[in-house]
């Protein structure tokens, strides 16, 4: 599914990332570490399509269509409710019935109640939910999710480690993590940045 | 279809936002009504209607760089550009979307800053009015398109007056000369190639601007 060989990122003098290589089969689950500033947010981008490796090459065998993407930002619009939101990206991601899909997603991760206030009243938490319900929306063959237990409380977190479970071995990730104990199980290969 | 469907969601997207942010509209309404008001005092008595048009066009000018620069704010806060830029929709939509929203806002000012105009400087006939809604597209498409491009640099508004007002002389040259000149109708068919030429181009290398 993905296969790199030597990608180096630069932004002018300043090396973000460190040449890698990496294999990820699909179906299989990349669990990414490192300490604060060892590229592992500029490695998921570079996977994600968002941006391109200085040096090196990259091939991720899916297009963007089938591509789920979290980031430190929720990628969520403020001001729009968390329904509105995920109306947007299901339109866009051209999702099949997806009123239906939305309110699913909703409700499993705990925001059906909340559907209809601005993200901009939602907590950390509630956002980060909301930003992994519009990861989920379109069904997507590899996840790239960086850091996403950030913000989450103990619930939350499991609702979010319930998703994994059930998508583990039929979807491919690449997962960056501070806390490898909550993703460790899933792991086929892990890399350690820095 | 579905880039029109697409370009309707991200107009609406916009709209609905504004409509309950209200950071945009309020702002440029309150400008061009204040730049008018502070023109009618600080043109001496007496000075010709040809003057008066220039002044409305500076206006105009700015009014629009003060929409367009709050134009994808939305976009930057939570990062919601990168989440649009990874949808599998024509990313010229997402340019697109912006420039009918950001028209919208710009005609919304003028709806009330043009009478104001008529009040206290000089009439506008349909020739100049139809040079207005022209430059409006021409500004918004540009504009849109700059304004993207300032967003990703680190001094954005700095950067967006630098390198928009460039591009918009040939808009207040052809918005300007629609209105005095009695030839106006050559102006407006200046106006209408900068619009055609400049969404084009605008429409083609907006997916170059917001990505790698």
């Amino acid at each position: 599914m993905i296969r790199a060989r030597g990608i180096e990122k630069r932004y002018g003098r300043r090396r973000a990332l460190v040449p890698v290589d990496l294999d990820v089969p699909r179906d299989g689950f990349l669990v990414v570490t490192g300490a604060n500033g060892s590229g592992k947010t500029t490695l998921l981008r570079l996977l994600a399509g968002l941006a391109v490796p200085t040096r090196g090459s990259l091939d991720v065998g899916v297009n963007r269509a089938r591509l789920g993407f979290l980031g430190h930002e929720p990628l969520v619009y403020r001001e729009l409710t968390g329904l509105e939101n995920l109306d947007l990206f299901g339109r866009l991601y051209r999702v099949p019935e997806h009123r239906e899909r939305i309110g699913m997603l909703l409700e499993r991760f705990g925001l059906w109640d909340v559907r209809n206030e601005r993200v901009s009243a939602y907590s950390r938490g509630m956002t980060q939910r909301l930003a992994l319900c519009r990861v989920l929306l379109h069904d997507p063959e590899l996840l790239v999710l960086d850091e996403p237990h950030t913000a989450l409380d103990e619930q939350g977190a499991g609702l979010l480690d319930r998703a994994l479970d059930e998508l583990v071995g039929s979807r491919t990730f690449v997962v960056s993590t501070h806390e490898p104990r909550r993703v460790e199980r899933l792991a086929t290969a892990r890399l350690v940045l820095g | 279809m579905n880039y029109l469907a697409d370009v309707a969601a991200l107009t609406r997207k916009d709209l609905r936002i504004e409509l309950r942010a209200r950071d945009t509209l309020p702002a440029m309404l309150l400008f061009v009504l204040a730049t008018l008001v502070v023109f009618h005092f600080a043109l001496p008595e007496g000075t010709g209607d040809d003057a008066a048009y220039g002044l409305l066009w500076v206006a105009i000018v700015f009014t629009a760089l003060l929409g367009l620069a709050r134009a994808w704010v939305p976009e930057q806060e939570h990062g919601v550009l990168d989440g649009l830029v990874l949808a599998p929709c024509d990313r010229s939509a997402i340019w697109l979307g912006k420039t009918l929203a950001t028209l919208a806002f710009l005609l919304a000012a003028q709806v009330i800053a043009l009478p104001v105009f008529v009040l206290f400087f000089a009439p506008l006939d349909a020739t100049a009015l139809a040079g207005v809604l022209l430059a409006n597209i021409g500004i918004c498409a540009v504009g849109s398109l700059m304004s993207a491009m300032a967003a990703a640099g680190r001094a954005r508004e700095l950067l967006l007056p630098l390198l928009l007002l460039p591009l918009a002389i040939p808009l207040v040259v052809g918005g300007v000369g629609a209105a005095i000149s009695p030839d106006g109708g050559r102006f407006l068919l200046f106006l209408a190639l900068y619009d055609a030429v400049f969404a084009v181009l605008s429409w083609a290398s907006f997916e170059y601007v917001v990505t790698e």
